[in-house]
């Protein structure tokens, strides 16, 4: 594996080893000493054309703990402001050496450019309304560790299909790990291109294993997707009562930043079906495995 | 074979004519291209009407229609004359100016369509290309307004408000690559609209670029019901679809988008059956900068003047009457050049190219004679090369190079 742009680009057998790595990353990280000798030397460029806090800090610090030099290249103030083109950017990492380049950007398939033009790996942490892999590996690894395992399971995504990118991750890995994916939302937020479609979230949810509530922008408001948040989350939301018709070992998901009160209510959030810290906590385990693999650990 | 021309016209066997023998190639009429971007005046880092005329005159073509988005726009008689004048002294092939139906394109209010009428470049063809005429009020208003000079509307049929932001054709693939989706509807529903204008104020209507199976189908049932409407189709909807837009590399971005290889091949069907008029390339050079990014910040856009006819024979066969009557006799007549889209025979003018349709060769980005490389052929072999073209009875290309 040279490139991480796609979750559809993993195998069963590929995506079960990076999940199998990061559990023996995830027992280093419980150690007094939580760093790895691994990737001494090697330099990954963390190019970040959109403000991503979580992402960006969870592969800096996967990184880091893997003794890789990290350079933290954020759009604003930098010579893309000034104009400079992605390629131009990309020969300019190239020419610092880069071993791999971790990028966040706004458009669709930017990362399967700069592939083109950087030698060393690229791994995709988000692009537009595309795909985040490597969200969709740590979602993976937490519905493994919560549940057991992954295959048979069912799996309701729910919200903003058509603008999600951790949504089409989500499809495109937990199936090919075995899972059967129904997607939910209204029609004019869930595409029939990407798999199993449901309306109606109150019907599937006393037979979903796992639920996994997707952020929903305020401004899909502005463009008709929607009447109102108020008339989204009661057709759509996740609250106490819906809860309620889960099978008793079903876990609830949200990749954040969420809407509280749109999308999920605290209530939810807070409770202990919700997996939401473990995922930022595994996202760590599950970038650490992906860099290892990727940069030529193994 | 032997074709004599004397005086730029073809004749008979006559003392003191230039013959010229075909020597086994095939001779058809020079090609008419109804939709070309030359670029000038505005962006001559792109293509100039000079290098868009070599590249023509490579393809085939002894004239090219000049679309209306330069910068400035082409909404005046003063440009218009420009490019017309730029085309003239270049030399290769005519360049007939099309001229803007608004004010800089912006669907607001008319240009001056009649002083592009009567000014040197005799403007017929109107379009704001590149955008929709989409207010009814103003599109009816255009399409009777040009009765007065046998004017025609050629209208980019995109519906604005279904494709915003749209990056390529709304199905599968657009789903799965996460890019907007432009729907088949956006196009189906404005043709819909306009051939029911153009029937209404008994008008002439070209629909351009068309490109899905539902399109084809709204325009044979307007031609079967007597509506004045023609359509092209571009070489690159006949031959390719969204799947390529996979490897998001640009060059595969063009408005309106690939689509399906059914609607590949009702487009197709729509050429062999006559519902497609005519073959025109949209050729659309665009530079590096703007191809050489990320998809969604790319510029859409395909070269097509030097490969438009290999296509054709790649897609329909060697079937020369076909190709003659859409991509020569038929877009003469919709452009109204009566110079061009003539049969090779005596008194009509010695325009024509003669090809080898058994040649292939391989597409070299950096061969083909545009400033812009922007082909979504590379590397693609097809058949039939172009080796001798006639405007008027002078040599254009020789043995497949351009005589200036």
């Amino acid at each position: 594996m040279k490139h991480l742009l796609s979750a559809g680009d993993l195998t069963a057998a590929a995506a079960t080893e990076i999940l199998d790595i990061a559990a023996e990353m995830a027992a280093v990280q419980g150690r007094e000493i939580k760093k790895l000798p691994t990737l001494r030397g090697r330099t990954v460029v963390n190019l970040f054309y959109e403000d991503s806090t979580r992402t960006r800090i969870s592969f800096e610090a996967a990184a880091k703990r893997l003794s890789a030099d990290v350079i933290n290249f954020s759009a604003k103030g930098s010579s893309v402001e000034k104009g400079e083109s992605l390629k131009d950017t990309a020969w300019t990492l190239q020419a610092m050496g880069a071993d791999a380049v971790v990028i966040r950007h706004p458009a669709s398939g930017a990362p399967y450019r700069l592939a083109n033009w950087v030698n060393g790996s690229v791994l995709n942490a988000g692009d537009g309304t595309h795909e985040h892999p490597t969200q969709a590996l740590l979602d993976a690894y937490t519905i493994r560790s919560r549940m057991g395992r992954i295959d048979g399971l069912r799996v309701a995504i729910v919200g903003d299909v058509l603008h999600s990118r951790v949504a089409r991750s989500n499809a495109l890995l937990l199936k090919t790990l075995g899972a059967k994916v129904t997607l939910v939302g209204p029609p004019t937020l869930v595409p029939q291109e990407l798999g199993d479609v449901s309306y109606d979230l109150d019907a599937l949810l006393p037979d979903s294993d796992v639920v996994m509530m997707l952020r929903v922008q305020k401004e899909r408001m502005h463009s008709s997707y929607l009447p109102s948040a108020r008339e989204y989350s009661r057709r759509y939301g996740l609250d106490g009562a819906r809860l309620r018709r889960l099978p008793e070992h079903a876990i609830v998901m949200h990749p954040g930043p969420m809407n509280r009160g749109m999308e999920i209510t605290p209530e939810v959030a807070d409770s202990p079906r919700s997996t939401i810290v473990e995922q930022v906590t595994n996202g760590v385990s599950v970038r650490m495995a992906c860099l290892y693999l990727l940069l030529g650990g193994k | 074979m032997k074709i004599y021309i004397r005086d730029g016209l073809i004749v008979d066997k006559a003392a003191g004519a230039q013959v010229v023998d075909t020597d086994g190639l095939v001779a058809l009429p020079g090609l008419v291209d109804l939709h070309t971007h030359l670029r000038e005046p505005g962006r001559e880092d792109a293509e100039t009407v000079l290098t868009g005329s070599r590249a023509a005159a490579l393809g085939g073509y002894t004239a090219v229609c000049a679309m209306a988005n330069t910068s400035p726009v082409a909404d005046t008689a003063g440009v218009v004359e420009q490019v017309y004048r730029l085309g003239q002294e270049a030399g290769l092939v005519d360049v007939q100016p099309i001229g803007a139906v608004t004010v800089g394109l912006a669907g607001e209010r008319l240009a001056e369509l009649g002083a592009m009428a009567e000014s040197a470049a005799r403007v017929r063809v109107f379009s704001d290309d590149g955008f929709c005429v989409h207010d009814p009020r103003l599109m009816r208003r255009a399409l009777e307004y040009v009765k007065a000079f046998n004017g025609v509307i050629a209208q980019h049929a995109e519906e604005p408000r279904l494709t915003e932001g749209a990056q390529m054709h709304e199905g599968d693939v657009s789903q799965r690559l996460g890019l907007t989706g432009w729907p088949a509807v956006a196009e189906e529903s404005i043709i819909a609209r306009d051939v029911l204008l153009a029937e209404h104020v008994g008008s002439r209507l070209h629909v351009c670029h068309v490109s899905t199976a539902g399109s084809v189908e709204v325009i044979r049932q307007a031609k079967a019901r007597g509506v004045q409407v023609t359509a092209e189709v571009t070489p690159h909807h006949l031959l390719l679809t969204h799947e390529l837009a996979t490897s998001y590399d640009p060059v595969y971005k063009v408005n309106p988008p690939l689509r399906t290889a059914s609607d590949v091949e009702a487009l197709r069907q729509g050429v062999l059956d006559g519902t497609i008029d005519i073959i025109a390339t949209d050729h659309a050079p665009h530079t590096s900068e703007d191809k050489e990014c990320e998809w969604a910040y790319a510029r859409p856009g395909m070269l097509g003047l030097e490969t438009a006819l290999p296509i054709a024979i790649h897609v329909f066969g060697e079937q020369w009457d076909l190709i003659s009557e859409r991509m020569s006799y038929a877009p003469a007549r919709i452009a109204q050049l009566s110079g061009h889209g003539h049969p090779l025979t005596p008194g009509n003018p010695a325009n024509f190219t003669l090809i080898d349709p058994t040649a292939k060769w391989a597409v070299d980005p950096h061969g083909l004679a545009s400033l812009s490389h922007n082909t979504p052929y590379a590397g693609m072999t097809l058949p039939g090369r172009v080796v001798h073209t006639y405007l008027r009875g002078v040599q254009t290309v020789e043995n497949g190079k351009v005589t200036k």
